[in-house]
């Protein structure tokens, strides 16, 4: 019997520049969700009745349990680490995209110095705090970035992944080069 | 240039795409007159002053954005959701 092994985008990618640590996270269930117009309020219910969480704010990452829900642009979020309930596709579109997207992790003291130099956005802890996200740029990629206490979680489509994974090792290595 | 986008906050020009003039959220009805489809298609001014202007934050949050903006001195005036100028 042929023995089919399973890949990951990146190939299990974990490497270190420097002070910084650039690695491929495991896969999670994803669930893209963008309601209806004239529907936002009746996903965000269906939000708190199925998974305790309601619709994200702008920029807005929440989490209960093991599940996360991060605002992912102009009314659509992702939905992590959980199936949707059945209730949601009543009232918008609901898509599955684990195998869609890939997660990075960033992490290391000069995390912010390294995206910096591929992303317009301010990285720095300061601007961009744990608990927010935001669409942008990762060079000529379209990302949407994370923050967390100790890394950002940088999410690009799969067909991407290889791309933004030099780029940003590639910055890696010049922020690493300077000291 | 730095555009204030209403859900995302200030963001670099790089992550736009302009589409020109909002006239063309004022779409003509249907069997509106010749001469209305064609102002609405073909004529446009070239203000060199205040603009009222078509945004798209692609890289960003996904909106359409009417962006009010001087063309003589590159000042923002005003920015808003699309969505909320069409109605729709």
């Amino acid at each position: 019997m042929v023995r089919l092994l399973e890949e990951t985008p990146l190939s299990g990618l974990d490497v270190v520049h420097g002070a910084v640590r650039l690695r491929e996270m495991p896969s999670i269930t994803r669930t893209w969700l963008a309601p209806y117009p004239g529907h936002e309020r009746a996903m965000s219910h269906a939000l708190k009745v199925a998974m305790g969480l309601s619709w994200p704010a702008p920029g807005e990452a929440l989490e209960a349990g093991s599940v996360r829900l991060l605002w992912a642009g102009r009314a659509q979020a992702w939905l992590l680490g959980a199936e949707p309930a059945r209730a949601f596709s009543a009232h918008g579109a609901v898509i599955d995209q684990t195998e869609g997207w890939v997660e990075l992790e960033l992490s290391g003291a000069g995390r912010a110095d390294v995206l910096a130099r591929l992303t317009p956005l301010d990285m720095a802890a300061a601007g961009f705090p744990e608990g927010r996200t935001a669409r942008s740029l990762l060079g000529h990629v379209s990302a949407l970035f994370a923050a967390g206490s100790e890394a950002m979680e940088i999410h690009v489509m799969r067909s991407m992944a290889h791309t933004a994974a030099s780029d940003i090792e590639d910055a890696m290595r010049s922020v690493a080069a300077r000291g | 240039m730095l555009i204030p986008c209403p859900l995302c906050g200030a963001r670099d020009l790089r992550e736009f795409t302009v589409k020109g003039s909002a006239l063309t959220l004022d779409r003509p009805a249907a069997d509106a007159m010749p001469e209305d489809w064609h102002g609405y298609l073909h004529l446009r001014d070239n203000p060199a002053g205040p603009s009222r202007e078509l945004w798209w934050h692609g890289a960003g949050c996904g909106a359409w954005l009417v962006v009010q903006r001087n063309t003589v001195t590159h000042e923002i005036l005003s920015v808003t959701l699309a969505e909320q100028e069409a109605g729709a």
